[in-house]
This record gives C-alpha cells, structure tokens and sequence, in this order.
C-alpha cells in the first residue's frame, strides 16, 4: 500500500531534493490522504470479505449513510458561512413525527407529510436564522438550544410517546391512517435497482454542489465565511444570506427526517439523535478531503462515504455494533488532524 | 555621579534605548532607533500610522523580545524578555485598549492587586481584608478617594475613566521607572483627560519618567518636556521645548526634502475646464456626536483630497457617505436626489463605492484568487440565472490586471500572494468594472510602494476625467497634493481648508493642520 502512495510524488527536477520530496510527500499526504484510505479501506474490506463485494452490500452501506451525508450537506452550508447547525439531528427527528403525525393522525396522504415535513425543515431553519441573525446568539450555541427546543416540542407534539399506525390515541380512538406505501418507498423503493434514499442523496448532492460551487449564492456563501466584514462592505447582505443558509439547512434535514420516517415506518420519538453527531462529522471530515481545509460539498459526501464503508465493513467483519462510535470518533479526530494540524503546518 | 550642568538632563535615562531595531519578515520597522529617557521627564511620541510606534512599545513592554540594540534601565542593559520581566525592570506600559488591563467579574479592589495577584507571591488564600488592604494603599498613591464601597463593587461598574485611573493607580503601586502611555486620552472627555494630566504632573514630580504617544498636539504641547517623531521606524525629529510644530508635522508626514525632490517629481495635478456638478451634496453632517455640522460639496469631474490627523474624521466620513456606518447627523444628496444609504448594498447601487483603510480587514477576502476578489461586489454581472460565468470572471481578473499593471503571475493567484500594493490595486481594481458615480478612497496609499501609489493616483484621476467625483482620505499631505485637485483639511469632524490648487500649496495645508490642533 506504501507504493501506491509514493507513486503520488513527482521524482523530477527538485532544487533541493532532500527537503522537497517530503514536502511534497507530506503535501500529497494532506491532500489525497483520505481519498487514499477510503480506498484502501474499501479494497481491504472487498479483498479479505465476500459479501463487502455484492453490489447488495454497497447500495445498503450508501443507504444506510444517506440520512447522515443530506444532514452533512446542510451542515456543509452553515460551515461555509462560518457558522455551525448543530441542530440537524432534531429537526431530522421533527420530521420523523410531523410524518407519523399527518399520516398516522390525521389521516393525509403521503404528499401531504412530505409537504409538512418540508415546512416544519423551513420552520426550524428559520428559527436558527432568527437567533443567530437578528438575535446576534453565536451560532454554536443557538443551534443547540433550538436542537432542545425542537426535540421538546416534537415530544409534545405527539405527547411524548412513538407514533404507530393502529395504536390507540389519548381520546380513546385508534388512529385512523397509517404511513403510505408511497411514503414508505422513499427508504425501500428502488429505481432501476438503486435505493430511492440513494438517488435522493446522489441529487441532492450535485444540486448542493452546482448551489455552492458554481452559483454566486455560493460564492456570496463561501465570502461570508472568509470574511464577513470585506462581504458586507462589498455590498452583500450578510444577514440575508446567513440566514439563507440556515434554512436550506433545515429543509435538508427535514430531507432526512423523511427517509428515516421511511426507514422506521413509524414515529418513533428517539429517531434523529445519533444522525446530529454523523452529520456533523461527515461535514467536517469533508473540510479535509483534499486538503483544501474549508467544509465543500464533495468532501462530505466522501466524508459520508466513507464512515459508511467502515461501519459495513466492520460490522461484516463481526465487530460488535457498540464500537461503531467509538470508531466514527476516531475517523472525526483523524480528519481533523489533517485539515487542522497538518495543513496549518503547511502553511507555515 | 557628577553634578551636571543646570537645564541639562541628568547623566543617566531612567530608560535607554540604543540601536533598538526590529524587522518582520525581512521588512524593517524600526531602525536603529538611539532614545533617552531622563527620569522625571515626559517625553512625547508622535508618528503616524504603521510609523512603528506599536512595536517600540511592544519592545519596551517585553511582547516583542527578538529586537536588535540594547535597552538600558538606570545605565544597566537589561533584557525585556517578557511582560513580567518588563514590569519587574521597572517598566510599566498603559496600552491604549484600556479593557485588556481589566479582570472582568473581579472587584475593583482585586483589580487594584491584580498584579500582584497573578504574580503568586505570598499568602496563597486571599482575605477580603487584605485585599482591600492593599488596594487602599494603592490607590492611595494616586491620590484616589475612592470609598470602600466603591472598592468592593464589580469593576464593571467603573466607567472609562475610573477603569484607566484603576489601571494606572495598580501601574504605578509597582514604582516604576517608566511609565509608557499609549493613546491614553483617546477614551476620555476633556474633564477626564485634565485629571489624567494633574496625575502625570504628580508623576514628573516623583521622578516617574513618562513616555506619552499620542497624536493629539495640543496635550502633548501642555505635557511634554520632549517631543520625537517616529517615521517609517526612523527617529527623525528630537525637539526640545519650545516645539517647532511645522517640523514636528513635516518630520510625521513624510515631507522631508529629500522625498520632494526625489518622489514628488509630478507636477501637481490640474483641472482642466469649469468645476463639475455637484455629485454629491452634505449638509450639516456631523461626523461626531456633539462636533459642529459640515457642509461639503464634491463634484464630479475632480479629486477631492481630504487630508486629516488620526482622529479627524476621514473614516467617518468615507463610512458614512458608503452606509457603512450612519453620520451622527445631516443629510446628503447624490445628484440632487435625496441619499441615505442604510448599507454598503445601497451605496453601491446607487453608484458610490468605498476602497476602505484597512484593506485586509475590510476588502480582501483570504485565500481567494486576484479574480474572485475582483468579482465580488459585482457577482450579478458575472451570472446568468444564477450560474457563475467563470471564463468571464477570469477575463475582467485579467483586464484589471492590465489597466493598474498588477504584478502577479496571473489571475488566479491568491490576494496572500501579491505585495501590499498589488493588493491594493485589486482593491480598487474590483469598482472599476462598473464605472463609479462617486468612488471614496481610504488611505489608498498605506502599505503601498511608490510605483503602485502612481498607478493607483493615475488610475482616480482618469476616473475623475471620465466624469466620477473621487474622494481621495489620507493622514499624507503629499500623497493628497499629489492626487488631488481640491484638497479639503479636516479636523475634529471640521473643515479648516477648502482650497483648489495654487491656494491648496503644500505650507498651506501643513499651518492649517498645525494650527487645528
């Protein structure tokens, strides 16, 4: 494996060889390094276990990772302004029960829910957009006190307890509808083979990257984060577009909430909780995806990628389903040791 | 010691500096800079900005420790090695953000001994009454009477002027030898100010040698027994009382002879024709609460150069005109029509545009090409629906680059890669893709080579030509004289001069600066 890397080093007309290989080693370290274990990760699993091969395995490892890697691309846009939404996960959640509740409850159609969810996404992101913009709250903290407030009031919203079609409701009554087959097929529906969550993330991970690398909102997006000040006096209304990025952030992680919704075929009031640290993770594993230190849409689809691959390929190799975290922290803090240390060494 | 001759300063400085040097990245900012400070004396510090006077104080308060030369306390060398080891040789520094001598939370008692405090000498368990104690005593020797109530509320509930007398009460308990004040009138009214200098007063009396920066002349002909000039890191002026203000402010402003003959060979500017319109109208705009209202008229069609000292105005004004920032008070008109931009976003529609002071503060966006740089204020006309046209971008990166002669490999190196003028010129480069109605200049020239300053000064005058009103601020009369048809002094929010060329004569300017401190 160590020859592959060294193949990744120009050998020719160096000034100073000695010196000059090893930055260059240490720069194409930075840069493709987590390309490369991702790589190396996925032959080793391919390699040494049979069923890693079946294409099965690789749709239901990218399945599985969708929920994380869409609340990862909302994360992705909050970090380019320079902010953070830790909130993903409780609104992923939110979705969760305002789903179960519209069908389940209220007897709608599965559009209907989708719509609902959609909104209630918006609602949120617009609650982060007022504390951090208007209220002037620093973002971190905001978005963990909405994460709180979210996950309360869905509690309230579905009095406290998992939301199931047929379960009897506090009048008495059995709750008259149930989650549409239409609705379920978001998680277990196939395209010519492809899960429909798949083909969600693989989409809305190209919009994401058209929106942040090739529209001038991103662009605006990206010089917020760089320099708020110089963004401003260029003429851009920073608020605005902060506040722009909170929202799409929030309806992104009420995308997510619908394929859990999907996924669990119920309203489970817990769902949602262990996807805020995933997303977060795979946003900021993505920041050192080549090397280029600053949260890019393909690094965190890469970042999600990746955790996926390694927690398919642990669990095929018989590793118990409790070790899972502490692993995905372990990939987190190597991630960071690249777009943090390593690269801040770089530079200087 | 031998009895020295009366008047003479006594044969050995509280403090000494010889040679004292000091380079960042190869670029020198102080140079060989030999100063005496006589115990007892107040020696005044006057510089303009980037001239070096932060790094002699950071020097001298032990933040900057690679310095070349020699630094003497009472005739003996000593090494600054730290902020202790400087207030333990006896050197205290009052820097002018008053705020980072402040424990928040704390009493003001315990901020009275904080020093000691943190210094970790004797009884490990603080009594309130110890405390209170000693803070006593240290007030006491600064002739404050502040009660024991006052002494135990939180020290938030001090304003300004307590904080700073708290400050120099906690400076002076050490008994130092020198006492370094930076800007320390900048956050006081002209009460708190006369308090600040009966105190100094008490201080030359008790032998404290006193080195005050400061760029405000008045307190400084009241205070000083001296008075150096720091310029691009050289010392270039020492006067004696009484001081000779016009060489005072020369010696700052850069106008020695040697740069007019060698740097200002360009015969001034002149306009050709009538005066313009009017572009933009302001009246009783006040650029600080409480001063006299302006009115000023700029027309299209000419520079306007506003010159000023640190504190006259300049950015208030150009934030102000830009909706950066609102004026305390006025109104202005942009071409007859009522104008008042809420924010930048506004202004620049309506076609005024702001090269700011502070360039990587306030204009550059790090880590970004030459390009994207210039693009940003204008990303619609680079779009269509929303998507990027890049190959256009890059061409009006190249255009630019072209027209104001940017050294860079080309457009998409990184801002961080340029020099300090190319960078600027990126700067203005980036309002030039869309003619300006009004385009403001802040300091354009700070930081920014001679070759650079040109490119940038010809490129404002053939904007003038094409009809833009251009409003060019700086501290530098040459640059201005340079530059502009009109030039416009401004002091304390004020207009002292208005006076197109002949009448806008170099000594001119400099006496009415000199005489509007």
């Amino acid at each position: 494996m160590t020859t592959t890397q060294s193949t990744e080093v120009p050998t020719k007309a160096a000034i100073g060889p000695a010196t000059s290989t090893a930055v260059r080693v240490q720069n194409a370290v930075i840069k493709y390094g987590f390309i490369f274990v991702t790589v190396a990760l996925f032959l080793y699993f391919a390699l040494s276990e049979g069923s890693f091969r079946e294409s099965a395995t690789l749709l239901d490892t990218l399945r599985y990772v969708s929920v994380a890697a869409i609340l990862g691309l909302g994360v992705t846009l909050t970090m380019a302004v320079g902010g953070m939404d830790m909130s993903v996960g409780a609104v992923a959640g939110l979705g969760v029960s305002v789903a179960a509740q519209t069908m389940v409850v209220h007897n709608q159609v599965g559009t209907v829910a989708i719509l609902a969810v959609l909104v209630a996404g918006a609602v949120a992101g617009l609650l982060n957009a007022l504390l951090i913009v208007v209220l002037k709250i620093p973002d971190m903290l905001a978005t963990l006190g909405t994460m709180f407030v979210i996950q309360g009031s869905k509690l309230i919203l579905v009095d406290g307890q998992s939301i199931t079609p047929g379960m009897t409701m506090s009048d008495g009554s059995t709750a008259p509808g149930k989650f549409t087959d239409g609705f379920l097929k978001i998680d277990r529906g196939t395209v010519l083979g492809v899960p429909v969550s798949v083909l969600i993330f693989g989409g809305l991970t190209i919009a994401a990257w058209v929106f942040l690398a090739r529209t001038r909102w991103g662009r605006v997006l990206y010089a917020i984060g760089a320099n708020p000040e110089a963004s401003r006096l260029a003429g851009i209304r920073v608020g605005a577009y902060r506040a722009l990025a909170y929202v799409i952030s929030g309806v992104l992680a009420s995308v997510g909430g619908l394929i859990l919704a999907s996924r669990i075929g119920q309203g489970d009031v817990s769902a949602g909780t262990s996807q805020l640290l995933e997303a977060v993770a795979v946003a900021l594993v993505g920041t050192s995806v080549l090397g280029r230190g600053r949260p890019n849409v393909w690094g965190t689809a890469l970042g999600a990628v990746l955790i996926g691959i390694i927690t398919t390929g642990l669990t095929i190799k018989g590793l118990p389903y409790y070790t899972q975290d502490v692993v995905e922290g372990a990939v987190l803090i190597l991630a960071l040791v690249f777009s943090f240390t390593l690269s801040k060494r770089r530079t200087a | 010691m031998s009895p020295t001759e009366s008047g003479a300063p006594p044969a050995v400085p509280a403090v000494g500096l010889t040679d004292v040097s000091m380079a960042f990245g190869g670029k020198t900012v102080l140079a060989s800079v030999t100063l005496d400070i006589a115990p007892g004396s107040v020696v005044a510090l006057l510089g303009a900005n980037g001239a070096g006077k932060s790094t002699l104080i950071k020097i001298l308060s032990g933040v900057h420790t690679d310095h070349g030369g020699e630094v003497r306390v009472d005739g003996t060398p000593v090494a600054l090695a730290s902020p202790l080891a400087a207030r333990q040789l006896g050197i205290q520094t009052v820097h002018q953000r008053i705020g980072e001598g402040i424990v928040p939370g704390l009493t003001v008692a315990e901020n009275l001994v904080f020093e000691e405090l943190a210094q970790q000498r004797g009884n490990p368990f603080l009594s309130g009454r110890t405390t209170l104690a000693r803070a006593r005593e240290i007030q006491a020797g600064l002739g404050l009477a502040w009660s024991d109530a006052v002494l135990r509320q939180d020290v938030g509930e001090l304003g300004i002027s307590d904080r700073q007398l708290l400050i120099l009460a906690r400076a002076l308990a050490t008994r130092p030898r020198l006492l370094v004040l930076d800007e320390p009138t900048s956050a006081l009214s002209a009460a708190e100010a006369q308090r600040l200098f009966s105190l100094i007063e008490r201080m030359r009396e008790d032998g404290i040698a006193v080195l005050y920066v400061s760029h405000r002349l008045g307190e400084i002909d009241a205070l000083a027994d001296r008075l150096v000039v720091l310029r691009d890191g050289h010392l270039t002026e020492d006067q004696a009382r009484p001081f000779d203000w016009d060489a005072a402010l020369r010696a700052m402003l850069r106008l020695g002879p040697a740069r007019q003959s060698q740097e200002v060979t360009t015969a001034r500017p002149v306009r050709e024709g009538d005066p313009g319109e009017v572009a933009l109208s302001l009246r009783g705009v006040r650029l600080f609460e409480g001063r006299a209202p302006l009115d000023l008229d700029l027309r299209a069609g000419e520079v306007t150069g506003v010159v000023g000292l640190l504190g006259a105005g300049k950015t208030e004004l150009a934030r102000g005109l830009f909706g950066a920032e609102p004026f305390a008070a006025g109104a202005v008109e942009l071409d007859g029509r009522a104008y008042a931009p809420r924010r930048p976003s506004d202004a620049i529609r309506a076609g005024v545009h702001l090269v700011p002071e502070d360039r990587h503060a306030d204009a550059l966006v790090p880590g970004w090409s030459v390009a994207r740089n210039i693009s940003l204020p204008f990303l619609k006309s680079f779009s269509r629906a929303g998507l990027m046209n890049r190959p256009k971008e890059d061409a009006l990166g190249r255009e630019t680059i072209d027209a104001l002669g940017v050294v860079t490999r080309d457009e998409h190196s990184t801002v961080e890669e340029l020099s300090g003028g190319n960078q600027q010129k990126v700067v203005v480069g980036r309002w030039l893709a869309h003619t300006p109605r009004v385009l403001i200049l802040d300091e354009p020239f700070r930081g920014v080579d001679i070759g650079a300053r040109r490119d940038i000064g010809r490129r404002a005058r053939a904007l003038a030509a094409e009809g833009a009103a251009v409003l060019v601020l700086s501290a530098d009369v040459d640059e201005v004289l340079e530059v502009a048809d009109r030039v416009v002094v401004l002091a304390a929010g004020e207009v002292h001069l208005d006076a197109y060329g002949e009448d806008a004569e170099r000594d001119r300017v400099i006496q009415t600066i000199s005489a509007s401190v």
